[in-house]
């Protein structure tokens, strides 16, 4: 089979073909800074395709256009919301809630302000990737100032409980930051009903362009921007706008408005067919995390008893198929998942596990043959493996 | 499909060679630990009168590059005199597969570790070392650094899970940090035994649990 079956969609996502349509002519032809929109027609015509993108992102998530910030991604999105409203409101308390199972860009984030004196609280997450509302309710204190969970996980795809955090925050005037970077485009989001002040995004993960992202930020929250210069983005983020990439960001969130409902359908008929096979033909597989359909439609996370997932990987992309599992041979980390460890399972058992994640580009034909490939290489793999007993 | 693997890597990955157990193995030894990723566990079978390598066979839980190097290494070695045997190195078997990305130096080590390991096993049992020095602290300490805790992922010298070692009379105490019915208590202790159980003038070696 010389198709390349990507089924890594978690990690990042092709990009639309419509959406780079409408980036191209902003690269030369419509190359304008929109900086300059007050005195040049060129920039003017830039600047309202990037304000159109802004309208677009902002009627995604419930949001005002002017709550929009663009940034480089989701890491900086989250490194804006943390450390941008730790050090603005330092005077108010130095405490930050947040959960085991983040991204690391808020786990490295929280780790450079323990490093400024801020004490950061981790509320436990259950065997399923859950955290208890009751939970964060007691680790609150007169010092918190910051509670930051993130949307979805994007190992596991367990959809955190956000609107009953967001309550909570709100009744005690604590800042409340999601990193919904694995759901933007993905299911609905209302930024109003989540009671969230700071939320983050990334336009790859929804069929956009890598390198581009937002930050919502609502209206009279103050955040400290960490880069200093000319004050775009109302001086939450300097520097000349990514303007192709936000324009694509713009119609990716559009086409997202449109065809979420569609996709997400697709792509969980996908997932539960795979599911469904892996698990009539496979011995001994696992799910990791919420039941199958308490998660993203997106994500299938597995534990494969008996052996590993590199070689299991390395395997599967020979035959195009190209998925995910995170390898602990190549980092040289003991603890390849920080997410799976929380959530209780086995060192032995990590080491198997295998990501799967659907995305709108996906064909469902292709399902058997994922399978039969997998299959075939679990049976080699178990043959070598000095832990399978052929239970 | 491009990997950052060399065409021979991927062609003794894809179907290694020399893989299974043996029955009644001379020798049968482990290095690593599932815990920290990587384990290959070697048999060796070896012709009394002539000490050729008569059959090899390995087992692994580890990367694609274990994997192939398992499968190399066992290939060098086949037919050869345990002494060579004892010359062939990682850096052979990373050669004779066209190379190996930096990041996966350690897992063709791990292959010759177990290869050496084996054939010095093999030798103190049969009585080939050349010079027989008695067991000291050193030698046994040394050893153990081998045998990795499965709940830390590092040896257990550097674990510091050993709480004391004596040797008495031809006999090694030894006495391990762990619980008793601690889930890898059991693997600990034949891990031990196998790293220590053929030294020449040691007739025993006891593990015990000290909670
Ligand atoms: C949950 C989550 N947060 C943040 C990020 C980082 O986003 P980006 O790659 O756009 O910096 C990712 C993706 O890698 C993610 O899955």
């Amino acid at each position: 089979m010389n198709t390349i079956i990507y089924l890594d969609n978690a990690s990042t996502t092709p990009t639309d073909k419509r959406v780079i349509k409408k980036m191209l002519p902003f690269f030369s032809e419509n190359f304008a800074n929109p900086a300059t929109k007050w005195t040049s027609s060129l920039s003017k015509l830039v600047d309202e395709e990037v304000e159109q993108a802004r309208l677009n992102i902002a009627k995604l998530l419930g949001a005002d256009p002017d709550e929009i910030f663009f940034t480089s991604g989701g890491t900086e999105s989250d490194n804006t919301a943390l450390k941008g409203i730790a050090f603005k409101h330092h005077d108010r308390g130095n405490e930050i809630i947040s959960i085991p199972i983040e991204h690391e860009a808020v786990l490295k984030s929280l780790e450079t302000l323990e490093g400024f004196g801020f004490k950061i609280k981790f509320a436990r997450v259950d065997s399923k990737g859950f955290v208890d509302p009751e939970e964060i309710k007691r680790l609150i204190t007169k010092k918190t100032i910051l509670v930051s969970i993130m949307h979805a996980n994007n190992e596991i795809g367990t959809i955190e409980p956000i609107e009953e955090i967001g309550k909570i925050c709100r009744e005690r005037d604590i800042y409340f930051h999601t990193d919904a970077v694995q759901t933007v485009g993905h299911i609905p989001i209302n930024v109003k009903s989540f009671n969230v002040d700071l939320l983050s995004l990334s336009a790859h993960k929804f069929y956009g362009p890598k390198g581009v992202g937002a930050i919502y930020v609502r209206k009279g929250v103050k955040v400290k921007p960490f880069m200093d210069g000319g004050g775009q983005e109302k001086g939450i983020r300097s520097g000349t706008l990514n303007t192709t990439g936000i324009i694509g960001l713009g119609e990716a969130a559009r086409l997202a408005s449109e065809e979420m409902e569609q996709t997400e359908s697709d792509v969980k008929k996908m997932r539960d067919l795979l599911w469904d096979k892996i698990q009539k033909q496979i011995p001994k597989v696992y799910l990791n995390g919420a039941e199958i359909d308490s998660r993203l439609s997106n994500n299938l996370n597995i534990i494969i008893k008996g052996i590993r997932n590199e070689p299991l990987l390395v395997a599967l992309n020979e035959r195009g198929v190209i998925a995910g599992g995170g390898s602990a041979c190549a980092a040289g980390s003991k603890y390849p998942s920080h997410v799976l460890k929380s959530i209780g399972v086995k060192d032995n058992d990590i080491f198997g596990a295998l990501r799967i994640t659907i995305g709108k580009f996906n064909k469902i034909e292709y399902v058997d043959y994922v399978v039969q490939s997998l299959n075939e290489i679990v049976n080699s793999l178990r043959d070598l493996s000095p832990f399978w007993e052929g239970e | 499909m491009p990997t950052p693997y060399t065409k021979l890597v991927i062609e003794h990955f894809k179907n290694p060679h020399n893989v299974g157990e043996i029955e009644n193995p001379d020798v049968k030894v482990t290095e690593g630990s599932p815990a920290c990723g990587d384990m290959l566990t070697l048999y060796l079978k070896v012709d009394p009168v002539t000490h050729k390598i008569t059959d090899i066979k390995f087992k692994s839980f580890g990367c694609a590059s274990n994997i192939a190097t398992g499968s190399i290494i066992t290939d060098l070695v086949a037919g050869k005199t345990v002494e060579e045997a004892l010359k062939i190195t990682w850096k052979d078997a990373a050669e004779a597969l066209g190379g190996l990305p930096p990041v996966k130096i350690h897992c063709s080590v791990l292959a010759a570790d177990a290869l050496h390991s084996a054939v010095e096993i093999y030798m103190e049992k049969e009585g080939l070392v050349k010079e027989k020095n008695p067991t000291k602290m050193e030698t046994v300490f040394q050893k153990l650094t081998h045998v990795i805790d499965p709940n830390t992922g590092v040896d257990i010298v550097k674990s510091k899970i050993i709480k004391g070692v004596k040797i008495e009379n031809g006999i090694i105490f030894i006495e391990v940090d762990l619980k008793e019915n601690d889930q890898f208590a059991a693997n600990v202790k034949e891990e031990i035994l196998e790293r220590l159980g053929y030294l020449w003038d040691i007739k025993e070696v006891k593990v015990s649990f000290s909670k």
